[in-house]
């Protein structure tokens, strides 16, 4: 959390991240096709948004692949490169990592972030990943939706939707990044407009 | 499983202290690392289907080459336009510079255009940071005379990198006429900068006096000396026009002391062979060596255009700038 956040409430423990992430990784699974020949670690796919959202995707896949022995294959995704504020930040923004190792063409996606704000970040996600194939479909999973969209973009798996004022912010922090995991409404002093994540 | 460490946010101060790229000698390690790491990041870009993002939409880049380029221009233009930036370029041949303009009214014509990036190679040294005083565009140094050729010497780490674990303890050989070459004297910088030990090998009228001191390199007319212990060996072009001027007896001669051969890499297991082209073959490096496995020449090529790419990407103008 940086160091000028106010909390003003605990969105989400670390149990009940962990009972979230169960859910969803089952709503994934209830919509695998049985009577599709091909398994689904050859029709689906998870991408996760970096940073944190990456993390999500690999625990989500962890937990189909416990329950269904499917291991369905993992992308990293930085749209940096497909941001509509690039050349608008005073500071270029950091490019991460992007590596997705399967076809995107005719597989089922689902694109992983942790906060939906603007939608502006899923829209370059879409574009980054129609640039490199023509997925079945996309479905877009993230563990709070925020709300105050600027672009039409929605979401089709949601942890909790969560009515924020504009000058709070939401941190979902991931074990393997920010040593805890959680969720919390803080007060920032100058709200970042158009910053889907707070990165 | 995929390597969780390019995940993780890294601990490092993720900015340039610069707005232009003119030589290296400025530039800090940490900043060099930046540029590399970022560079890496477009590398992905290039082995898609669609080779092209729309980050530098809008920006424009105007490269103006008063030498002659193949690599570099073409490498430029790839680079801009992958990021979407919309280019114009401009030789000496076919331009005004044939009627006498001077480089400081062709460069501030072609700023009245608005263009944000300015791509210079020219042949006098300093050409580009004296345009960086007289126009507000960025300038990248595209190759300055004998003094910097800063994109290459990013580019030729960057390949290094990738067969290396660290740069530290690295020993690199630099074959040919250091001199005159702006390659070398970018890379020696970006690579004791980095902390690798660098060797300049060639003719004696070819290794500048008091580079020593100057550079903290070793030198070496030897060229069984430069490769014992080396780990990577740089062969530089060997300027065909210098043989008039009495560098060295002839290239016959050259190649006999200074050319690399399979019989060196067989000698040396492990040493990996690097060039920046264009290579003069049967000089510099034999036919056999030039497409041997352990000659990594192509994938400078292909480096270089995601190198230019985070230069492109770190120092294009911020709007509000502009």
């Amino acid at each position: 959390m940086s160091s000028d956040d106010r909390i003003k409430a605990q969105l989400m423990t670390p149990r009940d991240l962990g009972r979230t992430l169960d859910r969803m990784a089952q709503q994934i699974i209830e919509r695998f096709d049985p009577d599709d020949p091909s398994p689904p670690s050859e029709t689906h796919a998870l991408v996760g948004m970096q940073t944190r959202g990456v993390h999500l995707a690999r625990r989500l896949q962890r937990r189909i692949e416990t329950q269904t022995g499917q291991e369905v294959p993992l992308g990293l995704l930085d749209v940096t490169m497909y941001r509509d504020d690039v050349r608008l930040r005073l500071e270029q923004p950091e490019i991460q990592t992007t590596r997705i190792p399967f076809d995107v063409t005719d597989r089922e996606i689902v694109l992983v972030d942790d906060v939906v704000f603007t939608g502006r970040t899923g829209r370059a996600a879409l574009d980054a990943l129609m640039d490199r194939g023509r997925p079945a479909s996309v479905q877009f999973l993230t563990i709070i939706d925020r709300q105050h969209r600027e672009v039409p973009i929605a979401t089709d798996i949601v942890g909790r939707e969560v009515p924020t004022l504009p000058d709070e912010e939401v941190r979902v922090h991931v074990e393997e990044v920010d040593d805890e995991d959680g969720v919390w409404l803080v007060k920032t002093p100058t709200a970042r407009r158009s910053a889907d994540n707070a990165r | 499983m995929a390597a969780p460490a390019s995940t993780a946010a890294p601990d490092r101060p993720a900015e340039l202290r610069h707005r232009h790229l003119l030589d290296l000698s400025s530039y800090e390690a940490d900043e060099i690392r930046y540029l590399l790491d970022t560079a890496q990041e477009f590398r992905e870009v290039l082995d898609r289907p669609i080779r092209q993002v729309p980050t530098l939409q809008g920006t424009s880049v105007a490269s103006l080459f008063f030498e002659p380029s193949t690599r570099t221009k073409l490498s430029f233009n790839l680079a801009a336009g992958r990021l979407s930036a919309e280019t114009v370029s401009l030789s000496k041949s076919g331009s005004s510079v044939t009627k006498g303009e001077t480089l400081k009214d062709t460069a501030r014509n072609v700023e009245a255009m608005k263009v944000d990036v300015v791509v210079l190679r020219h042949s006098s040294p300093g050409a580009p940071h004296f345009l960086a005083r007289c126009t507000d565009s960025v300038i990248l140094n595209a190759g300055d005379g004998a003094h910097a050729h800063p994109t290459q010497a990013l580019l030729d780490v960057l390949t290094m990198r990738a067969h290396i674990d660290t740069f530290e303890g690295l020993n690199v050989s630099i074959i040919g006429d250091i001199t005159h070459s702006r390659v070398a004297r970018s890379n020696i910088r970006a690579l004791t900068s980095l902390g690798a030990t660098v060797t300049l090998c060639g003719p004696a009228t070819m290794l500048p006096v008091d580079v020593e001191d100057a550079m903290d390199v070793r030198t070496t007319t030897r060229l069984e000396a430069a490769l014992e212990g080396c780990d990577i060996a740089m062969a530089l072009r060997i300027q065909m026009e210098r043989q008039d001027e009495g560098l060295f007896p002839s290239t016959r001669e050259y190649h006999n002391q200074f050319g690399i051969t399979t019989d060196h890499l067989r000698h040396h297991p492990d040493l990996l062979i690097m060039h920046p082209g264009p290579v003069n073959r049967g000089i510099e490096l034999t036919d056999a060596v030039v497409d041997h496995d352990r000659a990594i020449i192509l994938s400078q090529v292909t480096n270089g255009v995601a190198l230019r790419m985070a230069v492109l990407y770190l120092l294009a103008p911020r709007r509000e700038e502009a």
